[in-house]
């Protein structure tokens, strides 16, 4: 079992530096929605036996929600802004890529300082929930473009729910559901609000929103 | 207690309902005024019994918030400070009823309302708290409900002004009170007040400044007190008197308070608050006496009462220092003692002042004059008021301030020649805070209430209605009251002094004895002269019965045309004394002389801003800014970056707990 739950957090870090990397919008929504889909399926590879309803349900609501109903909203929203779809980057892709590995190898010795509180569950948990956490916000700190941010914080909020699954014992559905709540609406709004900007700048530049200060 | 708890929930259940029918103004002052005045008197039971039998009490409720618990306690100090806050507020509230009910059409009451009975609670949980934290949660309840009672007419820039500078003022006040509670708590790992440890000499010393800071913004301590002549105006009159009359005094709670649980006080902290007191009051006084604007003059009284009650506690803080009994008891008895006195007299002076606000419109002293005439209940409140506060016998302002002459007098502890500089210091103080205090309430009552309107406005004033004046009189009674019985009063403060000052009962209850007999002949003699006076009224209708009474205009040296302008102005009338303190004053004057032999035109204009403000508070303000400014360059406007700063901060603060 140990093994699945690895294999999926190698592949988290290496979505992860795809997102770093990857230059255009589209490909970015899908990957961070295959991130999701992957991620959806980390409760069932964690819980050893048997699989309850609830558990199974959960992971299905887990999927659905990120790795479809997210993308594609944000995919129709790409469609019907009509803008570049390019992400214009503040940090170049390969300086973004290497900083990705710096922060990896930080989330790394973190993750030797913050021991799990269960023993025998695997080592690369809490550094690669972290560096996905990272990710998400460097994502939305280094990016011009509003649609980035919202992707940004899904990917923040998949890195959230890592560490959720793995670290805490008994209530994590709880506040998984609350947290996948609040990314919920946060993509709708942001969703929604992104498609206002544009219609009325013409742009969504979140950079050049200082613009609205004065 | 549960009657304490009972008048607190009513009193609070009474705001919230005001303000759910907030639209309806009638029915919300209605359930504004019965929260409160129904809260109160359940409320201020348990107080009077805690007095007099001197017995704490205390309920503890279950609260889980780290270094807080919710303990109320009751002991004959936070009693002693209950009675004039439930007191007053409740006649207020009956006051303002009639006073808010000119707002009506354009205003929700419901809102003043809430935030005088959230102002009211606040007040009984700050005097009953025996936990720090429950004492700044209450504190900050306290301020923030007065500060948007301050800006209830918010339309007004002025008043924006005063609530925001109030706000500021507040708050750093509460930054060294926060301080304070740390460094209270670092002992022992907790705040309540029954378990404060005792402490070194330099950090006791410490703490003592820092609560002196902290309560004396509250207070309005020289020169902490910038936001009280703005924020008094600014405030609906019957909330500037419980402000004024009340809850300033919450600040003297505060460092009694801070002073008990510190233990015995150096020489210094006597000195200090002493020399405190003596520049409150007199440069109080002084400022009042240059103020144009009736309410800001009563505000700047408020500083120079503080700082007769702070020589009061100064005196005190001395006498246990000097194991003098009579310094001890009479120095906090007296500043005690005036505390209820100025709750009652100052409550009633901003009473008056706000129903000749309501009724002609303005505060401006010089656009006001002869409404004894058609306010005569306001002009004789306003009378006894004055009398009170300049502390002539046998009113209650003469009581207090005379405990303290008598304490300093007998005196017969401690150094002889540091003795005498004592008695010099706070005989001539009081003396000279008395004596302007007299001035400037002749140059009130004067030019307000005696010689002819200076301006349509105070022509068409018209009297309050009964509400108004019923508080008015109730309160103007206490004043006559409060003196005459002071020499019982003084007595029932022995279990406060005997909790402040560690002494034991036989001594304090043998030094009330001793000062409540000299009181005693004072109110004897007192009566003798109402008596004879009363007498000669009497006789004096009689000679003029029988004669012919008539009125005509004062003898104008023959000038044929006298106009209302022609009378004394505030500022002319007090010119001999402004000029002769101009040193502290600083007057700024913008004259301009007539010229030539028609002059057309000239114009005289005198400006007296406030002293702390000026050089204290505003070069602050310009540092503060200055340093701000050179942080400008981390705020771009760009969302991205402000993102990146959280995400930094996190990251190192999760970095440094691991490291």
């Amino acid at each position: 079992m140990n093994n699945t739950v690895d294999m999926i957090m190698i592949f988290l870090v290496l979505t992860n530096l795809a997102l770093l990397g990857l230059s255009r919008l589209g490909a970015c929504i899908r990957v961070a929605a295959v991130q999701g889909i992957v991620l959806g399926m980390l409760p069932l590879a964690l819980n050893r036996g048997d699989i309850p309803l609830h558990l199974g349900l959960y992971s299905a609501v887990l999927i659905g929600l990120k790795g479809i109903v997210f993308p594609w909203v944000l995919l129709r929203l790409l469609k019907e802004l009509k803008t570049r779809r390019e992400i214009e980057p503040f940090v170049g892709y390969g300086t973004s890529i290497a900083l990705g590995m710096a922060a990896f190898v930080s989330c790394i010795w973190l993750g030797h300082r913050l021991p799990l509180p269960e023993p025998g569950m695997s080592a690369l948990i809490v550094p690669a929930a972290f560096f996905t956490i990272v990710t998400g916000l460097f994502l939305t700190v280094s990016r011009k473009k509003a649609l980035t941010q919202a992707i940004g914080y899904l990917v923040l909020e998949n890195g959230i729910s890592a560490f959720g699954a793995a670290v805490v014992e008994t209530q994590p559905l709880l506040i998984e559901l609350g947290i996948l709540l609040d990314a919920f609406m946060a993509v709708f709004v942001m969703g929604i609000a992104i498609f206002h900007i544009n219609r009325e700048f013409d742009h969504i530049d979140a950079d050049k929103l200082s613009s609205l200060r004065t | 207690m549960s009657l304490f708890i009972g008048g607190f929930a009513i009193i609070f259940i009474g705001g919230l309902a005001s303000l759910f029918c907030g639209r309806r103004g009638g029915l919300a002052s209605l359930c504004g005024v019965l929260g409160t005045a129904a809260g109160s008197i359940a409320a201020i039971i348990p107080a009077f019994k805690v007095l007099f039998s001197g017995a704490a009490e205390s309920v503890q409720i279950a609260w889980a918030v780290p270094f807080g618990s919710f303990c109320l306690r009751l002991d004959p100090l936070s009693a002693f400070f209950l009675i004039p806050i439930l007191g007053l507020s409740s006649i207020a509230a009956v006051y303002g009823v009639e006073y808010l009910s000119s707002y009506q059409s354009r205003k929700n009451l419901g809102v003043p309302w809430f935030f005088y009975a959230l102002l009211l609670v606040g007040m009984m949980l700050v005097v009953a708290a025996g936990n720090g934290l429950l004492f700044l949660i209450a504190w900050e309840i306290m301020s923030v409900a007065s500060f948007f009672l301050v800006s209830f007419e918010y339309e007004k820039p002025a008043v924006r002004q005063a609530g925001l500078s109030y706000l500021i003022a507040m708050h750093i006040g509460t930054a060294f009170l926060i301080l304070f509670f740390i460094l209270l708590s670092s002992g022992t790992g907790s705040l309540d007040f029954d378990k404060i440890p005792m402490f070194p000499a330099a950090k006791a010393n410490l703490l003592f400044l820092l609560a002196v800071v902290g309560f004396g913004t509250k207070a309005g301590f020289m020169p902490l007190h910038v936001w009280l002549p703005h924020a008094h105006p600014a405030a609906p009159s019957h909330v500037s008197a419980v402000m004024s009359g009340v809850m300033i005094k919450t600040g003297i709670y505060g460092l009694v308070r801070a002073a008990m649980l510190l233990g015995t006080p150096p020489a210094w902290w006597g000195w200090l608050l002493i020399m405190i007191g003596a520049v409150s009051g007199i440069l109080g006084v002084l400022f009042a006496l240059a103020q144009h604007d009736l309410k800001r003059l009563l505000a700047y009284h408020s500083v120079e009462n503080i700082g007769i009650i702070t020589i009061g506690l100064g005196v005190g803080l001395l006498g246990v220092h000097l194991h003098s009994p009579i310094l001890a008891v009479l120095g906090f008895a007296g500043g005690l003692f005036h505390v209820l006195n100025h709750a009652v007299f100052k409550g009633l002076l901003f009473l008056c002042a706000g129903s000749v606000l309501h009724s002609s419109g303005t505060g401006c002293l010089d656009k006001l004059g002869g409404l004894i005439k058609r306010m005569p209940w306001t002009a004789s409140a306003f009378l006894v008021g004055a009398a009170a506060i300049s502390g002539l016998p046998p009113l209650n302002g003469f009581a207090s301030e005379f405990l303290l002459y008598l304490g300093v007098f007998k005196n017969n502890g401690g150094d002889g020649l540091e003795m005498l500089v004592l008695a010099l210091i706070v005989i001539g103080s009081l003396a000279l805070i008395g004596g302007l205090a007299l001035a400037c309430f002749t140059k009130a009552f004067g030019i307000v209430f005696l010689g002819h309107p200076r301006s349509g406005a105070a022509q068409e004033s018209h009297e309050a209605g009964v509400l108004m004046k019923l508080s008015m009189a109730v309160l103007a009674c206490l004043c006559v009251l409060l003196g005459l019985l002071s020499p019982w009063v003084v007595r029932s403060a022995a279990y406060v002094i005997a909790a402040i000052a560690p002494l034991p009962m036989g001594q304090i209850e043998a030094e009330l004895g001793c000062a409540s007999s000299v009181l005693l002949g004072f109110v004897f003699v007192s009566l003798v002269f109402a008596i004879v006076l009363f007498g000669l009224t009497a006789v004096r209708c009689r000679l003029l019965k029988s004669r012919c009474v008539r009125q005509s205009v004062t003898w104008d040296c023959g000038y044929a045309r006298p106009d209302s302008r022609m009378q004394y102005t505030a500022t002319s009338f007090a010119q001999p004394i402004t000029a002769l303190f101009n040193v502290f004053l600083q007057t700024r004057k913008k004259f301009l002389p007539p010229e030539g032999l028609f002059p057309v035109r000239s114009s005289f204009e005198t400006e007296t801003p406030d002293l702390g403000e000026r050089y204290l508070y505003l070069p602050l303000y310009r540092w503060i800014c200055a340093l701000f400014g050179k942080l400008q360059w981390l705020q771009h406007g760009r969302v991205q970056i402000y993102i990146f700063y959280i995400a930094l901060t996190l990251w190192l603060l999760l970095m440094w707990k691991l490291m």
